[in-house]
């Protein structure tokens, strides 16, 4: 591994964890699409602070880019107040309008300078090593390097400082707005960092797939917990591994690093959305099924205690009264009987003590619907699951 | 005896398989005015839903006059919560209550004039004739409601539902409501109704359903509009002044 | 170029006729099913959906090698179809929003297809130049077969929507009730996702992934505030898009160096500024002048009504009083008094005033509209 490669996925890794932390709260707060509303619209502040500077990692042109952003988020929030047309539509209409504009000014005025559309939409993460830091003739390092550390620096210290601030206005706005905590200034921090990390990781990875590396590391660590020190500490670790594993697969094919990196970050979220252990596609598959049979079976004795009249209680009648086909109404017998909670006697169906027992406590479960009976309940479902 | 119009047989819906509805067993008289009551999250929209098919449930089943539902459609009628639409899409009174005819003009076929004249006396009955062209954000939430009633008339159905009709409605939307109440039961249609305010049940409604997952009581509300009812519906010592 | 020029050389040169009228066409058929997108609150599904067009195109040509358009458009098709069935399952199946789904499978597909489109570069045989163009469109390249596609589907579209009007209608509105009238609604709903994943699809070549959703939405949001009517405002944003494109490809082949996305997304953002201020009833500047005239009126009333308060305990309510009083009151102004003078509520005799017979009657009808307002 030759010094670039390794600046490279070091870059590349302060991108993911940048990127992921103001991630996980947009993911939280419901606002993952104002990320891309952001990487967007920071060209046309780009391109202007381009002009102005001549240098893509000048701190000029990161804070007039991150404006840019910030004002995307105004300006969209004032076009929703204006209920001319809804909160969705706002975003989709503002994003493509800026980002135009850049493409347009890059387009007419850029053409000679080094700023081009592919650099725009993909970065250039394998020529970072080439733009170095030298100062009195000593080599410090890639200028991305610095520029991401700097931004991630801030970012950290934020959240560290205003963690408690944050926590609280992502899940509970109204006590934080009680106790003082002001909803609109974690907002427009919140606003402004996103924005200030896009514009500091768009160098290097480009518009697109700074929202590859915002939402998709989140959005997998959601699938896997809810607590969010977890998540955040998730996030970064599977964006700083789709990076790194992402620069090794693109260096295989010879292709965008940018693009590997975003595709690794799919096939992550996509092995964790199907196996994830509770909230994954087959976990969630497989307790529909459980659930469909204990509630069919719930149903199927709560009726039994309802009606004393033996027509009601019938073999046959369960699947004409109550709708059932004749395969789930097997299922569910079988399983009452499995657990003695019903006795059949010339096909009349009876609940047994314990079926009983078992269907006071459902009502009682279904009526006050209280967490603390569901506990029991579910024990109790156990006991008949094996 | 009385014909049935509804008959719900063991209904149970639950929503993610989280319980909402248990059991349900309940016979609808035709030509009553009934309410159903009950608190908040007891499920009363969602037994509409659940009779009409727009939710599937995990059991039971539900005949209108005796037949599966799905054949009789054409018999029911459906007025939805005000606050299920939106109301600044870009139409017109009247268009919201020409829809009311689509259903008995089945796939494809535009609705004519007939059906138009259909519309408008159904404006007409709720009082909002004069409002016919008018866009419909620009409507009041009580003439909002009043159009939805509009178009459930218009289906002329021989069974109503309607979700929460008084909801937030001015004074003179619920004196059309009642007055379009009373003029069903006096045509024998039957209307069920899901209803907020305990008070005016026994004024507005001849029959009533008390619900709060499970079926609590059902019956004339003579009978059955009662604190023991009501206790049980509501909980502890749940007690209004019933005007008797 | 002269603009007249320019007009000449739309009807002689061929190659300029067909990217006209390739871009009228695609923007009226966005233009319409855009509407649809946009009242039933999926704006930025069709962002997701073009985006997750790009790998479909990259995949199409590394297997077939062809460059041939509807070919990549098939693999387009499909790749943009399988994004969102991904997106639907992630919502319905996991406790992830929208909003997270629809940035997840955008950014992830789209990273996805750059990284196959880079691969294809290195290839030492394949020959990749063109397929860039579905980055920001390049109407240049449209050639006569493919107006003749998008005129089809715009054809089948506009039949289909003809025919299903009133189920369109109903489902948009109030898909419960469309349900309790028997309509198949999943039908209907599939119809209507369908044509709008088609017609981003179709759209791709000429705008590019980038900027296809804007297509969909702005010629749709422009429309909506001119109009009250679900049929005037498909029409209008057909008519909408198809002068956005049309404009935006003349712009863009005047100049040097445009791709045609960006400007015609531009041009289409000015429709929808220009819609959103000077709109007849729904537009910013109209309301402004609303709200102005309302507190004139309020503070002419105010006024009014403060007169008679001072007036109403004496015997003689038409007897004179000093303006001095009134300087008591905040909402007076001499302006709002001489428009009380100039409707003859009021006499002004030297330093005193007093209220005439119509202004005490004009108090009273104020009186009795608010107590019918209440």
């Amino acid at each position: 591994m030759t010094s670039a490669q390794l600046e490279i996925q070091l870059i590349a890794s302060l991108v993911a964890i940048a990127c992921a932390i103001p991630g996980t709260f947009l993911v939280l707060r419901k606002m993952a699409m104002i990320s891309d509303a952001i990487s967007h619209s920071i060209l046309p502040g780009i391109v202007v602070g381009f002009f102005i500077t001549q240098d893509l990692n000048s701190p000029l042109l990161i804070l007039l880019a991150a404006l840019t952003g910030v004002l995307t988020v105004v300006l969209v929030e004032k076009i929703q107040q204006t209920k001319l047309v809804k909160e969705d539509t706002a975003i989709g209409l503002v994003f493509p309008a800026l980002f135009s504009i850049g493409v347009i000014m890059i387009a007419k005025y850029a053409n000679d300078v080094h700023l081009d559309i592919d650099a725009v939409l993909l970065g250039e993460l394998a020529f970072t090593p080439f733009d170095r830091v030298f100062y009195n003739g000593i080599d410090f390092g890639p200028k991305s390097l610095w520029v991401i550390a700097v931004i991630l620096l801030v970012t950290l210290t934020l959240l560290l400082l205003f963690y408690k601030e944050l926590k609280m206005s992502t899940f509970d706005a109204g006590l934080a707005t009680s106790l003082g905590f002001s909803p609109a200034i974690i907002h427009y921090g919140l606003m402004s960092v996103a924005s200030i990390t896009t514009v500091g990781a768009f160098d290097a990875v480009g518009a697109i797939l700074v929202v590859a590396l915002m939402i998709a590391p989140a959005a997998t660590a959601y699938l896997l917990t809810t607590n969010l020190t977890k998540m955040i500490i998730l996030a970064c670790f599977f964006g700083v591994f789709s990076a790194i594993a992402g620069y090794w697969c693109a260096n295989y094919l010879d292709a965008s690093i940018a693009g590997s990196i975003a595709t690794v970050l799919g096939l992550v979220f996509f092995a964790v959305y199907l196996f994830a252990p509770h909230k994954g596609l087959i976990a969630v598959l497989y307790r529909e099924k459980q659930q469909r049979i204990e509630v069919s079976l719930i149903t199927f004795i709560l009726h039994l205690k309802n009606h004393k009249e033996v027509e009601e209680r019938h073999v046959n009648h369960l699947s004409e009264h109550i709708n059932w086909q004749k395969v789930r109404s097997k299922t569910v017998l079988d399983l009452a009987l499995k657990n003695n909670f019903v006795s059949i006697e010339n096909s009349i169906i009876s609940l047994t003590e314990k079926g009983n027992e078992f269907t006071t406590k459902a009502i009682d479960y279904i009526l006050t619907n209280e967490d603390v009976q569901i506990e029991d309940m579910k024990k109790d479902f156990f006991l008949f699951r094996g | 005896m009385e014909k049935i119009a509804v008959k719900v047989d063991d209904l149970t819906v639950a929503y993610n398989y989280k319980p909402v509805l248990w059991d349900i067993d309940l016979q609808i008289p035709e030509g009553v005015l009934m309410a159903i009551v009950g608190p908040n999250g007891a499920g009363k929209s969602t037994l509409i839903k659940a009779i009409l098919g727009i939710l599937k449930p995990i059991a039971g089943s539900v005949t209108i006059f005796g037949k599966p539902y799905a054949t009789q459609r054409k018999h029911v009628a459906y007025v939805p919560q005000k606050g299920s639409v939106d109301w600044d899409f870009p139409t017109t009174a009247l268009d919201v209550v020409m829809m009311g005819t689509y259903g008995s003009l089945g796939w494809i076929k535009r609705p004519g004039p007939n059906e138009k004249k259909r519309a408008l006396e159904a404006l007409e009955k709720v009082g909002m004739l004069s409002f016919k062209s008018r866009q419909i954000s620009q409507l009041s939430g009580g003439q909002q409601q009043r159009i939805f009633l509009a178009r459930a008339l218009v289906q002329d159905a021989s069974i109503y539902f309607m979700d929460e009709p008084f909801q937030g409605v001015d004074a003179t939307t619920e004196v059309a409501i009642i007055n379009i109440l009373k003029e069903l039961r006096k045509a024998n249609k039957t209307v069920v109704v899901v209803h907020h305010d305990l008070q005016t049940v026994p004024e507005y409604f001849d029959w009533v359903t008390f619900l709060n997952v499970k079926k609590i009581a059902t019956g004339p509300v003579k009978d059955t509009f009662n604190d023991d009812n009501l206790t049980k519906t509501y909980g502890i010592n749940y007690k209004v002044s019933i005007q008797k | 170029m002269e603009i007249l020029e320019y007009i000449r050389l739309v009807f002689s040169d061929y190659t300029l006729r067909t990217i006209t009228l390739g871009t009228a066409v695609l923007g009226g058929v966005t233009g319409m099913l855009g509407s649809f997108a946009v009242l039933r609150k999926q704006s930025l599904l069709g962002d997701a959906i073009s985006h997750a067009a790009l790998p479909g195109i990259a995949l199409a040509f590394l297997i077939t090698g062809s460059k041939d358009t509807n070919v990549l458009l098939i693999g387009a098709l499909i790749s943009g179809l399988i994004g969102t069935f991904w997106i639907s399952g992630i919502t319905s199946k996991t406790h992830l929003k929208s909003d997270t789904a629809l940035g997840l499978i955008l950014s992830v597909f789209f990273g996805f297809g750059m990284l196959l489109l880079t691969f294809i570069q290195k290839q030492p045989n394949a020959n990749q130049a063109g397929l860039d163009k579905y980055l920001f469109g390049q109407a240049a390249t449209l050639v006569e077969s493919d107006v003749w596609l998008m005129s089809i589907v715009t054809g089948l579209c506009l039949l289909v929507l003809l025919l299903f009007w009133k189920e369109f209608k109903i489902l948009l509105f109030d898909q419960d009730y469309a349900q309790t009238l028997g309509f198949n609604t999943k039908f209907i709903d599939i119809l209507i996702t369908s044509f709008i994943v088609l017609a981003i699809v179709l759209g791709l070549q000429t705008v590019g992934v980038v900027l296809m959703s804007a297509m969909l939405l702005a010629p749709a949001a422009a429309a909506r505030q001119w109009t009250n009517s679900l049929s005037v405002m498909v029409l209008l944003a057909a008519v909408l898009g198809a002068s956005a494109g049309v404009f935006g490809t003349a712009i863009s082949s005047t100049q040097n160096n445009l791709s045609t996305g960006p400007v015609i997304v531009l041009v289409a953002s000015v429709f929808v500024l220009f819609s959103f201020i000077f709109s007849p009833k729904r537009g910013l500047l109209f309301r402004q002048i609303k709200l102005i005239k309302n507190r004139n009126d309020l503070e002419f009333q105010k006024t009014l009504t403060f007169m008679y308060h001072i007036v109403e305990n004496h015997e003689d309510v038409y007897h004179p009083h000093a303006i001095k009083i009134l300087n008591n009151f905040q909402g007076y102004s001499r302006k709002g008094l001489q428009k009380l003078i100039s409707k003859n509520y009021v006499r002004v005799n030297g330093e005193m005033w007093s209220l005439t017979p119509e202004g005490i009657a004009a108090v009273a009808d104020m009186y009795n509209q608010n107590l019918k307002n209440d």
